[in-house]
């Protein structure tokens, strides 16, 4: 799914491949230009939002002391915190450092937010960007594979089992597959990134991902199975299918050149829709696998009202999923031609 | 979901002793232990340690273990402290010869800058309140300490277990932006030597002043969710968790495994707001206190690991807790107090009197599973007297406004190491005012002179035998007229792996519970088999 893709040949005409490349390049540009006001309305809303949450920020910072601590000193504190600010002042005062790269500090984990993300980033990339590529792999495999014949066993056995899987929540998935993988037949680690006291070396992680990649990539996999498998069978019964059919063109030939660029476009589109989806899951994988990612911190900083590490993690989350459409997009008016490039 | 977890975890145990056949990996030397709760935060002055638990950091007093309400010994005070007669100076000689991990010497500045960056409010420490009754702290020589209090306050012992920072690293301002969070230097028995999200590692302090531990090496990994741990624990990985009384339950039975349930003063209780028509009547009080099947709760909602609770005094005071039995579950006993009270039924089964019908709400945290069942378990006993609890969840932010009104499922006990901060905000009355110390002090607003009397001068005397007497007449004139419904206390449970080293001893725990505490609360002591 890289943006070096040469477009197919032998597809209807479209423009020359100058003109295409030009047209992309501007819709990424479009899309860049677009993100900088997105970003600002979102972390505005974070802040609005939050502020007329129930939670108390202060009682994610007290913790269990929170009923203890006294109505003076509870003011007091929040004075020191500037908990106790207009939400638009702290979107003010947040943003403001932002620009000169300062993200505050966060209070959940008594770091520097850059610290938090620096350490835990790269593992929530790894988790989901490793159960990400499986799950497209398995998709695409499986997807083929049941629309080869429509309504046959493989495509019946499919579609129930993805139904099936897609029925489980992640969590259930999870601690089932660590009961009897990692606790009945001790073929992998229970949780964690590296054996206690090991260092986070190769051979340590991949051990420790196979389990909680694997539950990732499970519970991404029904809805690109079936949407793949949908648009397989809405190309191949197209009259343009059809009708190459008829001029006695190769099977082979036909899948390749005709069906697959256009099922493939929407598959794309469904797998850069699904991000959001993904970092869901991580946050619920990262939780029973003792994963020390980002994903659960982003559920630590919302449930804390942690602000500084709430609004970045908001913001890097706002920009994945830009990028991951974007690129979906790109791809996709590589893959099939006749898509336009935002008009 | 629970049961489900349940379940899935018993299928687990199965397969576990089926399949024990691959070993596990390399293990590091020492002790690996799972924790719930999240790594770093090491600074003293943001709490960590504050009951005197902090592996990496010593109190002046540090506490000593066994059964019963344990006792008080120096740490890094040379001696235990000496109490002006008039109870407000507390002078403390320090240790000689100690030296941080960093290699510099402790000295009075060290106690002093640590103690003031508590009270100090640039620092935002969440420990301001429960040092607010030391008015200064001062150096009176290189290696002696003097705090001077705002009243008298016997139990100022309890509050000298904060683990000391040096005073080089105590550099002001926010407390949660301090470096010592990650890069933490004290005086204890273990230095951190590695800190990852997921795991940190400490290991022995060859010039620990009162002799290296034996166990060289602790590894504490960051497993946050419950099934996690205790399928950790099984797959061989960690030596050693905290577990809600339910999975550790799974592990009774199971060789290589000990589970252990430390008491704390930890209680949970109704609080019955005085300015509400029904709970503020003293009728209904003492029949609620009748009317609630403790015994049941702790067998049903804690799965036997707690006990019954009738006063905030749990029974570990010894002298000081002498009320015979406490409160009787006695149902037939409260519907006649409540008859004669002029309280009649109705005809939907719920009392009533001078048209006000016995009904009220009590609020819950909506995340606190363990608030939320002991409170529904209370209505229903409520409602077999003919008084009628509504049970409601309400956010953190809601509660205080509704506290003089609404009754609410409340809990305490968070440094139980002497009685007084056990009753003293709970039942004093000057704490009825919502505006004075926190809301949540006081909730019922119970006014009793007897017991403000009783309870200040226990603030005031040091005489053991003495305050004993004062405690126990606090609650005696409680059980006449009590101004909650106190339900039960919780013990915490643990299990732990064989690991060749023996020294556990029981302690009483404060409300917080991670692997801190249970039988790992004195590592420093533990040998090798």
């Amino acid at each position: 799914m890289t943006i070096t893709t040469a477009a197919p040949a032998g597809t209807p005409p479209v423009p020359g491949r100058g003109r295409r490349g030009r047209g992309i390049a501007r819709m990424c540009l479009r899309r860049a230009l677009f993100a900088v006001p997105l970003l600002v309305v979102v972390s505005l809303a974070l802040f609005a939002l939050a502020a007329r949450s129930p939670f108390d920020p202060l009682a994610g910072y007290l913790g269990d002391r929170y009923t203890t601590v006294s109505t003076a000193d509870r003011q007091r504190l929040a004075d020191e915190l500037g908990t106790g600010q207009s939400w638009w002042r702290q979107w003010a005062s947040w943003a403001g450092h932002a620009m000169t790269g300062d993200l505050g500090y966060s209070r959940a984990y008594a770091q520097p937010v850059t610290t938090v993300m620096a350490e835990r980033g790269p593992w929530t990339l790894l988790l989901s960007g490793v159960a990400l590529a499986c799950a497209v792999l398995a998709a695409a495999t499986l997807g083929l594979w049941a629309a080869r014949r429509a309504g046959g066993l493989v495509d019946r056995a499919v579609t129930v089992s993805a139904t099936l899987v897609q029925s489980v929540p992640p969590f259930v998935l999870s601690l089932a597959s660590v009961s009897v993988l990692a606790v009945g037949f001790r073929l992998f680690p229970v949780a964690g990134l590296t054996d206690p006291g090991a260092d986070p070396s190769l051979r340590q992680v991949s051990r420790h991902l196979v389990l909680p990649a694997a539950v990732l990539a499970l519970s991404l996999l029904p809805w690109l199975v079936l949407s793949l498998r949908q648009s397989l069978r809405a190309a191949a019964e197209s009259d343009a299918v059809l009708g190459a059919r008829a001029r006695g063109i190769p099977e082979s030939v036909v899948l390749r050149k005709h069906i697959l660029p256009v099922a493939l476009g929407p598959f794309t589109t469904v797998v850069g829709l699904r991000l959001p989806e993904l970092l869901v899951g991580a946050a619920v994988v990262e939780e029973v696998f003792s994963w020390p990612g980002l994903a659960g911190s982003l559920v630590t900083a919302a449930r804390e009202l942690d602000f500084a590490l709430l609004a970045a993690l908001t913001v890097a989350t706002t920009l994945l999923v830009l990028a991951g459409s974007l690129l979906a997009d790109v791809a996709h008016a590589l893959i099939d031609p006749r898509v336009g490039r935002d008009g | 979901m629970r049961r489900l977890c349940a379940v899935l975890l018993t299928v687990s145990l199965a397969a576990g002793a089926a399949a024990c056949t691959a070993e596990p990996g390399a293990r590091p030397e020492g002790i690996v232990l799972a924790d719930g709760d999240e790594l770093g935060g090491y600074n003293p002055v943001a709490g960590h340690g504050e009951a005197g638990d902090s592996k990496i950091y010593d109190g002046l007093l540090r506490l000593a273990g066994g059964e019963g309400l344990p006792a008080f010994e120096p740490a890094l005070a040379a001696r235990l402290p000496e109490v002006s007669v008039d109870g407000l100076r507390w002078t403390v000689p320090l240790r000689e010869g100690v030296t941080f991990t960093d290699g510099t010497a402790l000295d009075a500045a060290d106690v002093v800058a640590t103690y003031r960056a508590v009270l100090d409010p640039a620092s935002a420490s969440p420990l301001a309140t429960a040092y607010e009754m030391i008015a200064a702290v001062e150096a009176t020589g290189p290696h002696e300490v003097r705090f001077t209090l705002r009243h008298p306050y016997a139990a100022l012992p309890a509050k000298l277990l904060l683990g000391i920072a040096p005073s080089e690293r105590l550099t002001g301002g926010l407390a949660s932006e301090s470096a010592l969070n990650t890069e933490p230097v004290g005086t204890g028995p273990y230095r951190l030597a590695s800190l990852r999200p997921d795991q940190a590692v400490l290991v022995a302090n060859e010039h620990y002043w009162d002799g290296a531990p034996q166990v060289p090496r602790l590894t504490l990994v960051h497993v946050p969710d419950d099934n996690a741990r205790a399928q950790r624990l099984l797959a061989g990985e960690v030596d050693g968790a905290n577990l809600p009384p339910r999975l550790a339950a799974g592990f009774a039975d199971r060789d290589g495994f000990e589970v252990s349930a430390n008491a704390s003063a930890d209680w949970r209780g109704v609080s019955l707001p005085a300015g509400h028509p029904v709970t503020g009547d003293p009728a209904i009080r003492a029949a609620l206190n009748r009317a609630v099947d403790r015994r049941a709760m702790v067998e049903h909602v804690l799965a036997g690991h707690g006990r019954p609770a009738s006063t905030p005094l749990p029974a570990v005071y010894g002298p000081g807790y002498d009320i015979g039995a406490g409160f009787e579950h006695d149902p037939a006993a409260a519907e006649r107090l409540l008859d004669a009270a002029g309280w009649r039924r109705g005809p939907s089964g719920v009392r009533e009197k001078a048209g006000v019908a016995a009904e009220f709400t009590v609020m819950y945290f909506p995340e606190d599973t363990l608030r939320r069942d002991l409170a529904q378990a209370f209505a229903t006993d409520a409602d077999r007297i003919g008084v009628r609890v509504h049970v409601r969840a309400v956010d953190r932010a809601g509660v205080p406004g509704r506290l003089p009104v609404d009754a609410a499922l409340l809990g305490g006990g968070d440094l139980p190491f002497d009685p007084d901060p056990q009753v003293y905000k709970t039942l004093h009355s000057r704490y009825a005012d919502p505006a004075v110390g926190s809301a949540y002090d006081n909730a019922s607003g119970y006014v009793d002179p007897a017991v403000d009397e009783a309870l200040d001068a226990a603030r005031r005397t040091l005489d053991p035998a003495e305050r004993a007497a004062l405690y126990r007449r606090v609650q005696e004139i409680y059980l006449e007229h009590p101004g909650y419904v106190m339900l039960v206390f919780l013990d915490h449970t643990y299990v732990g792996a064989d690991t060749g080293y023996t020294g556990a001893l029981p302690v009483l725990e404060p409300h917080s519970h991670g692997v801190n505490w249970g039988p790992w609360w004195n590592l420093r002591e533990w040998t090798r088999e």
